[in-house]
């Protein structure tokens, strides 16, 4: 059996206070995650504040590759199945994602993925998922 | 300064109801109330101490104590930690009237998602300013897939199976059989569970709990009040809360924050999980008690799936008897917060009131535990253990 990935519609994200620089940078195809200028450490879902120390943070450019720890696909509610996942970046953060452009029933834990941005609806930025390498 | 010994559950009161389209959300906290206030013998007039979370409509703790006419209150909290929020305010409850803020403490909860059209499939709407939503929303994270992912991981780390994970839905429905109020009174088999549709992989639909309306409330009184009361004595021995998220990136599927509240509150109580002749587990989903039995000690970490097979968690047959109501995956789980109700099967264990068909024999040491929010992203959780007098 085989599920090919088919799109839904993808909710635009609000493009809350701080947030504009990873949107922004998302529509010229870069993604960014945030490091820490004081402990230097990388963090995920960005935040002004370091959630390690508080220390300011700054916007880096990632590599967009990376593992998927834990996935799921959601076989209701929806006009077709789609796959969220959890993936662990090359970077050393873990965020939530979905990912598309394959067989979702032959996804497995522990499998490469590499970032592929995907349009959200109306005027909203592309959102970051991950495909198999 | 510690609960233990300073405080008793003296009322609890399940609504019967699953399904009430008629009635406003505050009706229902209000007839949770009479009837808690009634199991008690107290009345509207001794309560001076509310408490209540997210579910209770407009402000909350305004809207509610004015709609019930709590006009004596000297102490109010509205902690939320989601479907937990009551096991926390039980705690707190006892710590406000230890520390002599409140002498007779009212607990509510009730809702209607069933008759709302409100279920784990859909996105909630938590509004604006929220950072964490830009980078969850887009990707359809909603209540059943959060905890499908823990699932999954527990497989993936060590090994536990959907056939492991459906033995807690037949468990729970061994339960719901005597139970005349719960939504689901089949008693289904492991092959039932497995073979029910796919919701989000790994869980089936039986691996998930009903949507049902209803409420609950429960009254917490100081010793000197309990004990002139006619009701068994169901006393507090200790409690743990804690919470737990993505931490910065470093997400860890593996563990709950029932680790800690769990540990807090045994020590507190003085007594450890081979002392629990009962447990109230919430069963949001079946993942979700495979995980809590672990963090909080009743098995190994990676053991839950073994734990609950053939039927360990049935009453009279296995070691650990939970959820004998039926639980959330059978018998309700009213405004899709299920810690209320685990408090009150819980007490009726103590009181020697469950159903026979499930009572547990010499049942004097029991534990709640709540988990609220998403396993998957960011929970509470809270642990009661109480004893009876």
């Amino acid at each position: 059996m085989t599920m090919m990935y088919q799109p839904n519609p993808i909710p635009a994200p609000a493009q809350e206070k701080g947030n504009e620089p990873f949107w922004d940078a998302a529509k010229l195809g870069k993604f960014l995650i945030k490091k820490c200028k004081a402990c230097g450490q990388t963090h995920w879902y960005p935040r002004e504040l370091c959630p390690f120390c508080m220390g300011d943070t700054e916007w880096i450019e990632a590599s967009g590759k990376g593992t998927i720890y834990s996935l799921s696909v959601m076989q209701r509610g929806n006009p077709n199945p789609y796959c969220i996942a959890y993936v662990s970046l090359d970077e050393g953060v873990t965020m939530m994602t979905q990912i598309v452009d394959c067989d979702l029933e032959a996804l497995k834990i522990g499998q490469k993925v590499k970032l592929v941005f995907k349009p959200s609806e109306g005027d909203g930025p592309p959102v970051p998922m991950f495909t198999p390498m | 300064m510690s609960i233990r010994d300073k405080a008793y559950i003296v009322g609890a009161y399940e609504h019967p109801t699953r399904k009430a389209p008629d009635k406003s959300v505050a009706q229902l906290h209000a007839e949770s109330a009479r009837g808690a206030l009634e199991d008690a013998g107290l009345t509207l007039s001794d309560i001076d101490g509310y408490f209540c979370a997210g579910d209770a409509p407009g402000l909350g703790m305004l809207n509610m104590a004015d709609y019930m006419g709590l006009t004596k209150l000297r102490h109010v909290d509205s902690t939320e930690t989601g479907g937990c929020s009551y096991l926390i305010h039980v705690s707190h409850a006892a710590q406000a009237i230890a520390a002599g803020k409140c002498d007779v403490a009212l607990v509510t909860l009730a809702g209607r998602p069933r008759s709302a059209g409100s279920s784990g499939l859909q996105p909630r709407n938590w509004g604006s300013d929220l950072p964490d939503v830009p980078f969850e929303a887009p990707f359809g994270s909603v209540t059943v897939n959060s905890y499908a992912m823990v699932a999954a991981r527990h497989m993936y780390e060590f090994g536990t199976t959907a056939e492991q994970l459906a033995w807690v839905k037949v468990a729970a429905s061994h339960h719901a059989q005597h139970n005349p109020h719960a939504m689901l009174r089949d008693v289904v088999t492991v092959e039932d569970v497995v073979n029910s549709p796919l919701v989000s992989t790994p869980l089936h639909r039986l691996d998930c709990c009903v949507v049902s309306d209803g409420g609950g409330a429960l009254i917490i009184a100081r010793p000197e009040i309990a004990k002139s009361l006619k009701r068994p004595l169901v006393k507090l021995l200790g409690a743990g809360e804690a919470v737990k998220g993505q931490l910065g990136g470093h997400v860890d599927l593996t563990y709950s924050a029932a680790r800690f509240s769990g540990a807090a509150a045994f020590k507190e109580a003085g007594v450890t999980p081979q002392d629990i002749k009962y447990a109230s587990i919430y069963d949001s989903f079946t993942i979700t008690v495979i995980m809590q039995l672990e963090d909080l000690g009743f098995c190994k970490k990676g053991e839950g799936g073994k734990f609950v097979a053939d039927g360990n968690l049935i009453s009279g047959v296995g070691k650990l008897p939970f959820n004998t109501d039926g639980g959330g995956l059978c018998n309700n789980h009213p405004a899709n917060r299920g810690g209320i109700t685990k408090v009150i099967e819980a007490v009726r264990q103590l009181r020697g009131e469950a159903h026979p068909a499930v009572q547990v024999k010499n049942c004097d040491i029991a534990l709640a535990h709540g988990t609220g929010g998403f396993l998957g992203s960011r929970h509470g959780s809270a642990t009661l253990i109480m004893e009876r007098n």
